[in-house]
């Protein structure tokens, strides 16, 4: 907020940057390898920006957000394996509403305990979803997922669905942010910080939590759906518990007080993962004793630590031109 | 349904509720005493099995001597990790998050070095001598290794009465779980208790892990199944509360057995199912008292 062009003038030339490099990539990059990589940025950079609502803005650590994310890539799948390809997109739309009521139904139920109990209920919904999928073969396919899922008409090419993707997902940030900012996302800072100041000035904690859980889980049911178009199949893994460690391991490398840090945090994930993970496959031995490092030493997180880096940088110049 | 196949069914469920109780008991304590919630605790009992095999079926050790090392060695790696790593994050603004996330780092650590030391392949214990038999009464016939096991677990659950109500360190634990400030100024070294708290935690989830082997397979993945299982007998039960473990394990051990007799693909939901049911009526837990609800 301290940036000195004024912060309307910067995050524009932020949101231009972002968004050109994103939709550079089809042009510069010549290999189908970079595309999909740079789409496993955009949904998973999406779905951890849409997880940080919940920790980073609102105190809430779900370890279940695998439940909607998983929600959304089987509504798009099984409606195309069992309808037909042309259903594809309204599946996308019928996903996030069966997205939001289920949002709504199990957040009645785990909203009612705070704290570390929010994050166990939350990882236990999760793998009851996850078991449901795996156990219930004839209908889902269990461990073999689903496979040859195609979107319809142009959006089969894809550098078509790349594109289709980065409009959805700068779009849905950018309703993330503005929401982030809003009054809304002020009352869930209250919420995360004082509670029971929040209580007193008139306003409903558990409603507020409740939004911001539904607002979350939506966002996070779109990216799963579209997750479904990338890799044209999708697996019980997406139920996984170790998905919706994945966005959590995001949010903390990125920084879980920016609003980019989550997003920041899944090109660096991903990229360390590609890397990594072709040499070896103790992938997350690296990556758990990263995050251990930077729990412990770096806490803010990389946007957070260069962001203190650049306020500590213009406090010495300050003092030195005095 | 017969008699003999009730008690075959019950008997199971007791075996399964003791292992469990012997996880979420350490689970439960240390997030009463240090307010620590040990998302890893469950690789602690993954810890324990492997430490069981190396010893018993490569090393080939006696089995008893076997599970006391293996207790012994989960409690080691357990200590080492909370003065290592955990201490450090202790008084941290939003140190719930951090806790959790730290231990879920430990998870990923542990469950790949287990794939690096023991490989990705499933391993398997016999059991102990003289208890690979059965019991019978009649017809009814009891494994008497589950018999053992039971035993076990009310023996430490009668040990663990009698340590955290009747001496001197039990007591410690339990005024430091009331008032920890209060306790560091009589003069106790608080952080050595939480630390002895946290290995003898981890101690028994590793004698479970090494107990559990003979009747499960030995898997890296063992951790997070038994993680989410004593989650929910911790939720049953009431987080910090030592009996409310004791109960709620045998709840969900019961549950278990008969639902895995009647509907064995859906066995697994029943769990979750009573946990729902417990949320919904009373989310502080069945055997704590009830708090006051905030508006």
């Amino acid at each position: 907020m301290t940036m000195k062009p004024g912060p309307k003038y910067s995050a524009a030339v932020l949101w231009t940057l972002m968004i050109l490099g994103f939709a550079l990539v089809p042009v510069l990059m010549s290999s189908s390898y970079q595309l999909n990589l740079a789409s496993h940025v955009l949904v998973w950079g999406l779905f951890a920006v849409a997880f940080n609502m919940l920790w980073g803005v609102t105190g809430m650590l779900s370890f279940g957000q695998a439940l909607y994310y998983g929600l959304g890539a089987y509504f798009v799948g099984l409606m195309v394996e069992y309808l037909g390809s042309a259903w594809y997109l309204p599946a996308i739309g019928i996903g996030m509403l069966a997205v939001a009521a289920t949002s709504f139904l199990l957040g009645l139920l785990v909203i009612r305990v705070g704290g570390v109990y929010f994050t166990m209920l939350t990882l236990a919904f999760g793998q009851l979803a996850w078991q449901i999928t795996f156990k219930w073969y004839d209908f889902t396919g269990g461990d073999d997922g689903i496979q040859g899922i195609t979107a319809p008409g142009f959006l089969q090419n894809p550098i078509a669905y790349y594109y289709f993707l980065l409009v959805l997902v700068m779009l849905s940030m950018w309703i993330l942010k503005r929401m982030a900012y809003s009054p809304f996302g002020l009352m869930l800072r209250c919420v995360r910080q004082n509670p029971e100041r929040v209580r007193f000035l008139g306003r409903r904690v558990r409603r507020n939590q409740l939004r911001v859980y539904i607002v979350s889980s939506l966002f996070a049911g779109l990216a799963g759906s579209l997750m479904a178009g990338i890799d044209n199949s999708i697996h019980t893994d997406m139920f996984f518990w170790t998905t919706s460690g994945e966005v959590i391991l995001m949010s903390v490398l990125g920084g879980l007080n920016q609003f980019f840090g989550p997003f920041v945090g899944a090109v660096a994930i991903i990229i360390i993962e590609d890397i990594v993970g072709a040499w070896t496959e103790y992938w997350s031995l690296i990556i758990g004793s990263l995050i251990m490092g930077m729990v412990i030493l770096f806490p803010k997180g990389l946007v957070g630590e260069l962001h203190h880096l650049k306020l500590r940088m213009m406090q010495l110049k300050a003092r030195r031109s005095e | 349904m017969d008699f003999s196949f009730f008690i075959t069914q019950a008997i199971s469920g007791m075996t399964m509720a003791t292992l469990l109780f012997l996880v979420a008991s350490g689970l439960t304590l240390i997030f009463g005493v240090g307010n620590v919630f040990n998302f890893a605790h469950g690789s602690f009992y993954m810890v324990g099995a492997y430490f069981g095999y190396q010893l018993v079926a490569i090393w080939e050790l006696n089995f008893w001597i076997a599970l006391v090392l293996a207790g012994l060695g989960a409690g080691l790696v357990g200590m080492l990790a909370e003065s290592l790593f955990l201490r450090r994050i202790y008084g941290r603004v939003n140190e719930g998050g951090f806790q959790i996330l730290l231990t879920y780092c430990l998870i990923l650590i542990i469950d790949d070095l287990v794939k690096l030391i023991w490989g990705t392949e499933y391993k398997s214990l016999p059991r102990p001598k003289g208890f690979s038999g059965a019991v019978t009464f009649g017809d009814i016939y009891l494994p008497s290794y589950n018999l053992l096991i039971i035993a076990i677990g009310v023996v430490v659950v009668v040990a663990s009465w009698w340590i955290l109500t009747r001496t001197r360190p039990g007591k410690i634990a339990r005024a430091a779980a009331v008032d920890r400030e209060m306790v560091d100024t009589l003069g106790v070294n608080v952080p050595l208790t939480m630390t002895l708290v946290f290995g003898i935690a981890t101690a028994l989830g590793g004698m479970a892990g090494a107990l559990a082997a003979p009747l499960r397979t030995v898997t890296p993945g063992a951790g997070i199944e038994v993680i989410i299982d004593s989650l929910i007998v911790v939720v049953l039960g009431g987080m910090g509360n030592f009996w409310g473990a004791w109960l709620g394990a045998i709840l969900v051990g019961e549950v278990n057995a008969f639902a895995v007799a009647f509907v064995p693909k859906w066995a697994s939901l029943f769990s979750f199912l009573v946990m729902v049911i417990v949320l919904i009526f009373k989310p502080e837990g069945l055997f704590s008292p009830r708090q006051v609800r905030k508006v």
